[in-house]
């Protein structure tokens, strides 16, 4: 028993080392339980204040039009944010699409590069910039267009909303397009079938799962968009109204208006319409998301 | 069609050359057509944007110049505007948000990226990715009537007691709701998700084999982390924070549901304060004059240079980043 067991503890310079990245590594995981208490605490607020004021009348009625009278639902902002999205998907889909099958089958890729910087670069502005620019594009100024122009409209909104989600569109179309193998390409080419065929045929069905997926999240996010509507599309009766040259109400802005006026039955009425928007905008991008990984999965498979 | 196309050409060799028939001309010219108008469309809009709001800051800018950036009155009536408490409003909640989101979102994607295990890694991912997706509205109705009565009564009295000898911490003892502080916690939440993300997957991409070298010549996980991780992906981190940035300044409802709206500008965070983008979505509900409609729109255009900016210049730095780590092969 002369030679003494060696200690495997570390000491001196060693333990400061393991201290160290002992501290490091519980400062990772505490940072990381922030963000997630984060999300937890402001569903959680929002769930447990907005779920209790739920009720049918809230989904099918209109606003309570006597002054203290509670009791009134957002029908009219569920419409109207169904026509806006309704709008924006009709405008920024169709290009959005398009343009990510000219860089994936058409562009060089330098030109491919451009085209991506400058929707990277859109998809940078801030929202609120894009309200103004389309509030001083067709509702500031006459533009007998459309019948718009000169006021607010779900067009002008949408409109808004369409340029929001058109980066989001192109840039997730692009990847998907760019996951489709290149043999299934050249296949159909060399049975003779021309370009524009394979495209519509064999390239777009093949991705469309990711295509629709990629939208989807871009309808999401355009949603719970309030800032492009505040000088497009704000201003509007409290009635259901299905016209989109009319102004109509949206879930966001009730929110926004909601939350910053006087009255607490209008505060009620805020946490409710937050509770069906944030319930509408993560179920859905969370069930796109699930959807994207599987149709990413099976293309990256078939390579 | 395609099957007469292939008879016509088995049956007449000669006519290889025309296998193109006129309706797949038209077709693919059509297809081309259409598609690269679409993608003009999306670079045309940024530039529709650009003029646009410039257009319509004009005359703003002749009446004001860039005096506007100085000034600090903001009187509708007197048709007094400037922007300078809003500027610096702006450049103090984006600042303050990405001193501390900057730090948590690294951790957090060095956490997903080298730390986490893999059960652990994608539920909490996805998570964080969920946060990304709660409207900003909704972020600024919890920050209301949640956050900033928590931050009035116990965040900013022990932040004041601990660093109110540091003027922009003074105050924190009035237990003012509305304040520049409770909107930086704001924007930091809304940050966190955008440069986290970003990191993980710049984390992600740094070659196993430098990380098992460093692990093998016997540095901790920390200190393979400090070496060889972050110094390898550094440009990277910059331009994840800048893109975080970016969203902090235009981000508009959140801000104007929490800051309380006010100027001039006190010299603590711990009072009211105002940004250029939640001035814009405060006074969306009529101005008084063409005069402050300009001025309105010249802010836009003033809040659209600097994300441009901003923006431009973490785009270049992912490119190059990107450039190099994949340049040799």
């Amino acid at each position: 028993m002369e030679p003494k067991a060696i200690s495997l503890r570390a000491t001196g310079r060693g333990r400061r080392r393991l201290f160290v990245n002992r501290l490091a590594e519980g400062s990772a995981v505490l940072a990381a339980a922030v963000a997630v208490a984060a999300l937890g605490i402001v569903v959680w607020s929002v769930g447990s204040r907005g779920a209790g004021a739920l009720s049918l009348d809230f989904f099918v009625k209109g606003p309570s039009s006597s002054f203290f009278g509670g009791g009134g639902g957002i029908a009219p902002a569920i419409v109207g944010s169904l026509l806006l999205v309704a709008v924006a998907a009709a405008f920024a889909v169709p290009v959005g699409v398009l343009t990510a099958i000219y860089v994936s089958e058409f562009s060089s890729p330098g030109v491919g590069r451009q085209i991506r910087l400058w929707l990277d670069v859109l998809n940078g502005f801030p929202s609120i910039v894009i309200g103004i620019f389309v509030f001083a594009l067709c509702v500031k100024v006459k533009m007998p267009l459309l019948g718009i122009g000169h006021h607010q409209s779900a067009i002008a909104g949408g409109f808004a909303l369409a340029i929001i989600m058109l980066p989001l569109v192109a840039r997730s179309s692009m990847e998907v397009l760019g996951l489709v193998p290149d043999h299934l390409r050249e296949g159909s080419y060399a049975l003779g079938v021309s370009k524009w065929q394979t495209v519509l045929r064999v390239v777009l069905p093949t991705s469309l799962g990711g295509i629709l997926t990629g939208t989807t999240l871009a309808v999401a996010r355009a949603a719970g968009e309030t800032a492009p509507l505040l000088f497009t599309c704000a201003i509007a009766g409290q009635l259901v109204d299905w016209n989109p040259t009319h102004s109509v109400q949206s879930i966001p802005l009730t929110i926004f208006t909601y939350s910053e006026s006087a009255d607490p039955a209008l505060h009620q009425q805020a946490w409710a319409a937050a509770f069906v928007l944030i319930v509408f905008v993560l179920v859905t991008s969370l069930a796109a998301r699930l959807l994207l990984d599987r149709s990413r999965r099976r293309l990256g498979l078939q390579r | 069609m395609l099957g007469a196309m292939q008879a016509t050409s088995i049956a007449r060799p000669p006519a290889l050359r025309r296998t193109r028939n006129a309706g797949d001309r038209i077709g693919d010219g059509v297809l081309y057509g259409l598609t690269a108008l679409a993608a003009l469309i999306g670079v045309l809009v940024v530039f529709a944007i650009v003029w646009r709001v410039a257009e319509g800051a004009w005359p703003a800018i002749r009446l004001y110049g860039l005096s506007f950036l100085w000034h600090s009155e903001w009187n509708a009536p007197l048709d007094k505007f400037g922007a300078r408490d809003l500027v610096i409003g702006t450049v103090v909640t984006s600042f303050g948000a990405m001193l501390l989101s900057a730090p948590l979102s690294i951790a957090i994607g060095l956490f997903l990226s080298e730390l986490a295990p893999p059960w652990v890694r994608t539920p909490v991912g996805s998570l964080v990715d969920m946060l990304a997706a709660v409207p900003s509205v909704v972020i600024g109705l919890w920050g209301i009537y949640v956050l900033a009565p928590f931050d009035a009564q116990h965040v900013q009295p022990f932040l004041g007691a601990i660093l109110g000898w540091i003027p922009i911490f003074a105050g924190g003892g009035d237990k003012t709701p509305s304040t520049v502080f409770t909107a930086i916690i704001v924007l930091t939440i809304m940050t966190i998700p955008i440069t986290s993300s970003i990191c993980r997957e710049l984390f992600l991409g740094v070659p196993t084999e430098l990380e098992e070298g460093s692990i093998g010549l016997g540095a901790t996980r920390w200190e393979m982390v400090r070496t060889v991780v972050v110094p390898s992906v550094r440009g990277g981190v910059v331009a994840a924070v800048i893109l975080g940035l970016g969203r902090a300044l235009g981000e508009a409802i959140a801000v104007t549901q929490v800051i309380g709206n006010f100027i001039p500008l006190k010299h603590t965070i711990f009072a009211p304060g105002d940004t250029i983008a939640s001035r814009l979505a405060n006074q969306y509900q009529g101005a008084i004059s063409e005069n402050q409609v300009a001025a309105l729109i010249y802010l836009a255009l003033i809040l659209l240079v600097i994300t441009f900016l901003s923006n431009l210049a973490a785009q270049r730095i992912v490119k190059r980043f990107e450039l190099q780590r994949t340049g040799g092969s």
